[in-house]
Order: structure tokens, then C-alpha cells, then sequence
């Protein structure tokens, strides 16, 4: 780890029981949902992490926790973190089925820092970051328009991307890719017999 | 459809002020199909008069999907979707994803691809910036910019087809290194444009930068202090235009930029002028970058030899059975990628590019997601045109440098 993230890493793992996930130069914190926000706080004020830079989501449908380790096929050892150390972190338990991930970015620092959430269930909910962050509005607008994740007490929770009448979100992995058949007077009823539909 | 509409003006009420539910103030829609939104980007206004109370951006018309059809697709397949995100950087938008692969799988990339890299994604900065400066310029009404930039902007073109085939969607660079060699007339071709381009940028300027009508109309408009920049995570000219001097080129430098000498220009007025100045500024620089990188052009191998993630040249086909072995697993089922997380971001004519890469084991991503400069700078829309009239919002928008493939992905 780099030692100009050690301080902020050492204070949240000590303060919210926070597990560390290691990848190449970047670290991540895992962190429970409901320490979301007191979390970013605690690192915008304490460490400088000034910028929101991304804030995402990763659906693990239908394993409901990130895949088990990758066959050896780099020849480098085990590919993927050991997974018992929070990857599949129970909440409420259900394994988790997504992971809102976070970058933050610290100007005086000039480091990265990231942070991942596990949310499990269909429906999940999540504190908005909002208040720590102002333009986590659009990021987490485009969260709950694909992958159905929804901010509790978020200013604006509309549709971003998509038209505000569509259902299912699309970036779920159980949303079909699919493809709409080309419509014709005569075949409107196959047509909507045969649509691919997002399970509930 | 009535009742339609009166459910989507109650989902709005939270948006505007008081004074639009009495009637005292008009909202207005500007776009999608607009001339100055450049592209399909609606906007809802609520005007006092001529003035801009609320300024709501409604973005999403261009949205293709693009990161779900990534999940179905292998890795190389999926980064020809890259160039379409933001077409004006296509080279750009294939660099960020190539580096995330290439961190994820530990790939090399030989020093002459590194180089050539290098001025190809500032090529895209180049033929960007001259294309907003017409078009921006055109916005306020300065009409000859433009037909001079699109002239320099076409040779440019020119380069990138002598290269790749393809005027704009090129997927020239690819995880490993790049396509293929530049052809031999490359260089000539490169300093041929550089002679020409660099006298025209003063040019440009002798239209503008003392012009009075366009000083009028760009000076004072549209300002961002640098904490409302950090705030909304606002990056690229917007920021330097701010007097922020951030470039993710030099901060955390990728395709070794920390080998190139460039200044990152910085204005502080926060207004669109001083986007203006470091656009132009930021092109001489970018033409600085590819005069050293022409000089130090090492001769080599463009692509990784690992043999399990670039495929074979052609000229091996033929002789080695191994060759064969590999090209047709590389095109069937594809490299695997472990089953990690990364985070690469890099510098767009726009601001902050980064891809968020997520591998499961397979030759499929589980997530690829483009954090896209525009989609984080428009937000800060409202901020940036309240308080002036409706004609200015044209010159706010421009100097955003909107892409809207770059936005909704």
C-alpha cells in the first residue's frame, strides 16, 4: 500500500471495521452501507480527498458475490484476493449482489483512494453521498436509471439516461441484452409474446 | 397525454423556483434538435424575461448502451465500441481502455508504441480543440474560425486515415501496442502538419483573443472558482481555465508523459474567455509533445509479444503451427482476465477520462464503465448560466466542450 494513503486507511479500518482489497497500485476500502457517508466525510475532512471522481456499481447476478477464484491462468498465483476476507461480506444474511464502488481523488495527495459497498437483495438502498460530495447527483442518478439502487433522501432521483416511463434497469445482468423484433402490422402479438423481459 | 404531462411538470416541481408555479417566470425547452446544443442535449429553462432563473440539462437522447454490450462481448471486440463514445477522441477513449487491460493483465508495451501513443492521442487533442474553437467560436457569431480550423483539422484526418483506414473510428491503438506500424510516410506527413499548423494558431487568435465583440460576449460569463471546480469534480480546461493547474499527464503520468517537457497553461478568470485562452494554449503545447515525441521516435516492435493476449503477425501464420494456435484462440474465444478491479484515468481534451475495469476469470468483463469528462462537467450546467440572458447559455455551452457520446455513453 502506498504510504500516503496508511494514515486514512489505518484511521476508517480502525473507526468503521473497514476490509482492505489490494489490486496492483490500488487499494480499496470495503465498507457496510450504512457507514457510506460517514465515511466519505471522515475522509473528505481528515485526508484531503477532495474529488469525487467515479461512482459505480458492479452486478454479480446470479452469483450473488463476486465469482470464486479464477482458475490459475496467468501462472501467477491466486488471481483474486481471498474472498473470506470481505468480498462476500454478509448483509442481512444474503450474500451481496452489488457493489457500489467509489474513487476518490485527494489534489494535495495526488492519490486515488476507492471504496466498495455490498448491497445484497433485488431492491437495495443506499444513503446518498450528496451532501459530502455535490456531484455524486448525476453519478447516482445514473446508479439507480441502470442497476435500480436507490438514494435515500436524493435530491433529484429521476431517470438520467434512459426515458423516464422505461422498466427494469438495463445494466442488471439479468436484463436481457436482447434484441426487438422488427414490427409489422400482422405480427404485433408474437412480437410482444417473444420480448425478453428483466425478472423482478 | 394530458394527464402525461401533468405528471412530468409535478416531477419537476422540486427544480424550479417558486415563481414558475404562478405563472411570473416561463419555462422553455431548448433542444434536443437545437444548432448550438452540439449534439441532442435538451435543456429546460426557466426564464425571467431574458434572464435564467433554472437551468435544468436533460441528457440521455444519444445513449446507446454501450456499456452493457461491453458485458457480452470479449475484450477486443468491445473496444471497438470505445471509439464511439466520444467521437471526437476516438484514439483517446481506445488509450484509456488499452491501459486498463494492460494493467489488469500485466501487459507490456514496447517503447515505439509507447511513443507513437503518445502523439496519436495528442493528434486527438489537436484535431478536438480545433474543432471546438470553430465550432465554439462559430456560436458567437465569429463565422471564418471555423472554416480555418476545419481546414487544419482535415489534415489531421488526413494523418489518422494514411494510418489506420479510417477517418474517425480507428482502433488503432489496442491492448499490447498498437494495430500495426505507422507507414513510412508518417513522420514526413507529422512535420509537414506541424509546419503548417503552428503559424495558423496565431492566426486563430488575431480573430479572437483581441476581438472586442467576442471579449464582450465570453469575458465575466459563466464562472467557476477552482472549489466549485473540486466540488463537482469538474476536470480539463474548466479547471485550468479556473487556475487549477491539474493534468492527469502530469499528475499520474501514463504512455510516458513524464518523459515529454509541456507547461500546463492555466488562466484565472473561470469564465469562458479564460477556457478559450487555455484551449488555444493547450494546442501549442500539444503540438511541443509531438515535436519531441517525433525526435525520439525509437524504431522497434509496435506490439507485446504475449503471445496470450496480442495475437501473432501475419508472416508467421504461415510457418509456425503455435502462431496458428494462438490466432485462432485470440479470435474465438479470447484472452481471460483475472477477476480484479481497476481504475485507469487519463487526460481527454475534456477533462478526466477513466475506465473502470472489472475482470471475472473469463474472456467476458463483468463491468467496464467510462467515467466520462462531459457527463461530470455538464452537471455543473445550472451553476454556470444562472443570472444570464438566454443568448449567452450558447457561448456556456460551447465552452463546456459538450460531447454528447461522451456523456451518455
Amino acid at each position: 500500500m502506498d504510504e500516503r494513503l496508511q494514515p486514512a486507511v489505518e484511521a476508517i479500518s480502525e473507526k468503521f471495521g473497514a476490509r482492505l482489497y489490494e489490486f496492483r497500485d490500488e487499494t480499496s476500502l470495503i465498507v457496510g452501507a450504512e457507514q457510506i457517508v460517514e465515511v466519505c466525510r471522515l475522509l473528505k475532512t481528515e485526508f484531503q480527498f477532495d474529488m469525487l471522481a467515479v461512482e459505480t456499481v458492479v452486478d454479480y447476478w446470479p452469483d450473488e458475490s463476486p465469482p470464486a477464484p479464477a482458475p490459475n491462468l496467468l501462472g501467477e498465483g491466486d488471481l483474486r484476493v481471498p474472498t473470506t476476507e470481505g468480498m462476500d461480506r454478509d448483509i442481512e444474511g444474503e450474500n451481496a449482489r452489488f457493489h457500489v464502488v467509489y474513487r476518490l481523488y485527494s489534489f494535495p495527495k495526488n492519490i486515488f483512494i476507492g471504496l466498495r459497498v455490498p448491497l445484497s437483495g433485488n431492491a437495495p438502498h443506499l444513503a446518498t453521498i450528496e451532501g459530502v460530495y455535490p456531484n455524486a447527483n448525476w453519478h447516482e442518478r445514473e446508479i439507480w436509471d441502470m442497476f435500480g439502487i436507490h438514494f435515500d433522501n436524493h435530491s433529484d432521483m429521476r431517470r438520467i439516461l434512459m426515458p423516464a416511463d422505461w422498466e427494469g434497469h438495463p445494466l442488471r445482468k439479468d436484463y436481457p441484452l436482447g434484441y426487438e423484433e422488427v414490427q409489422f402490422t400482422f405480427n404485433l402479438r408474437d412480437v410482444e409474446m417473444r420480448k425478453p423481459r428483466p425478472k423482478e | 397525454m394530458v394527464e402525461r404531462q401533468e405528471v412530468m411538470l409535478d416531477e419537476l416541481r422540486h427544480l424550479v423556483s417558486e415563481r414558475a408555479l404562478t405563472g411570473e417566470t416561463v419555462l422553455l425547452n431548448m433542444g434536443p434538435q437545437h444548432p448550438s446544443t452540439h449534439g441532442v442535449l435538451r435543456l429546460l429553462l426557466e426564464l425571467d424575461g431574458e434572464i435564467v432563473v433554472n437551468c435544468i440539462p436533460d441528457i440521455g437522447f444519444l445513449h446507446t448502451g454501450v456499456e452493457k454490450d461491453m458485458e457480452s462481448k470479449t475484450y477486443q471486440k468491445a473496444e471497438v465500441m470505445t471509439d464511439r463514445l466520444d467521437y471526437l477522441n476516438p484514439m483517446g477513449n481506445n488509450l484509456v481502455y488499452c491501459l486498463a487491460v494492460e494493467k489488469l493483465a500485466e501487459l507490456d508495451v514496447p517503447p515505439r508504441a509507447q511513443v507513437l501513443r503518445v502523439i496519436l492521442a495528442e493528434l486527438e487533442r489537436l484535431s478536438s480543440h480545433l474543432l471546438w474553437l470553430g465550432t465554439s467560436a462559430l456560436d458567437l457569431a465569429a463565422m471564418s474560425v471555423f472554416l480555418y480550423t476545419m481546414r487544419e483539422r482535415e489534415m489531421i484526418q488526413d494523418i489518422k486515415e494514411m494510418i489506420s483506414g479510417a477517418r474517425m473510428m480507428t482502433t488503432y491503438i489496442r491492448p499490447g501496442g498498437l494495430w500495426r506500424d505507422v507507414p513510412v510516410e508518417f513522420e514526413a506527413a507529422m512535420r509537414h502538419y506541424l509546419e503548417v499548423q503552428e503559424p495558423r494558431i496565431d492566426e486563430y487568435e488575431s480573430l479572437l483573443t483581441n476581438n472586442s465583440l467576442f471579449k464582450d460576449r465570453t469575458i465575466g460569463v459563466g464562472v467557476i472558482t477552482p472549489q466549485q471546480c473540486i466540488e463537482w469534480g469538474v476536470t480539463g480546461p474548466i479547471m485550468r481555465g479556473a487556475g487549477l493547474a491539474y493534468d492527469i499527464r502530469k499528475a499520474l503520468p501514463y504512455s510516458g508523459y513524464e518523459q515529454y517537457e509541456f507547461d500546463i497553461p492555466t488562466y484565472t478568470g473561470g469564465d469562458i474567455y479564460a477556457r478559450y485562452r487555455v484551449r488555444v494554449a493547450e494546442i501549442r503545447q500539444s503540438l511541443r509533445i509531438i515535436h519531441q515525441a517525433l525526435d525520439k521516435l525509437p524504431y522497434g516492435p509496435v506490439r507485446s509479444n504475449n503471445r496470450k493476449f496480442v495475437p501473432p503477425p501475419r508472416s508467421e501464420l504461415g510457418v509456425s503451427m503455435e502462431a496458428v494456435i494462438h490466432h485462432f484462440k485470440l479470435w474465438t474465444e479470447g484472452f481471460r482476465i483475472p477477476a480484479h478491479s481497476v481504475y485507469v484515468a487519463s487526460e481527454s481534451p475534456r477533462g478526466e477520462l477513466g475506465v473502470y475495469m472489472e475482470g471475472n476469470g473469463g474472456p467476458l468483463p463483468q463491468r467496464i464503465h467510462y467515467r466520462t469528462p462531459t457527463f461530470v462537467n455538464l452537471q455543473i450546467m445550472p451553476l454556470l448560466s444562472k443570472g444570464h440572458f438566454v443568448a449567452d447559455l450558447v457561448g456556456i455551452i460551447g465552452s463546456i466542450d459538450v460531447v454528447l457520446g461522451d456523456c451518455d455513453r
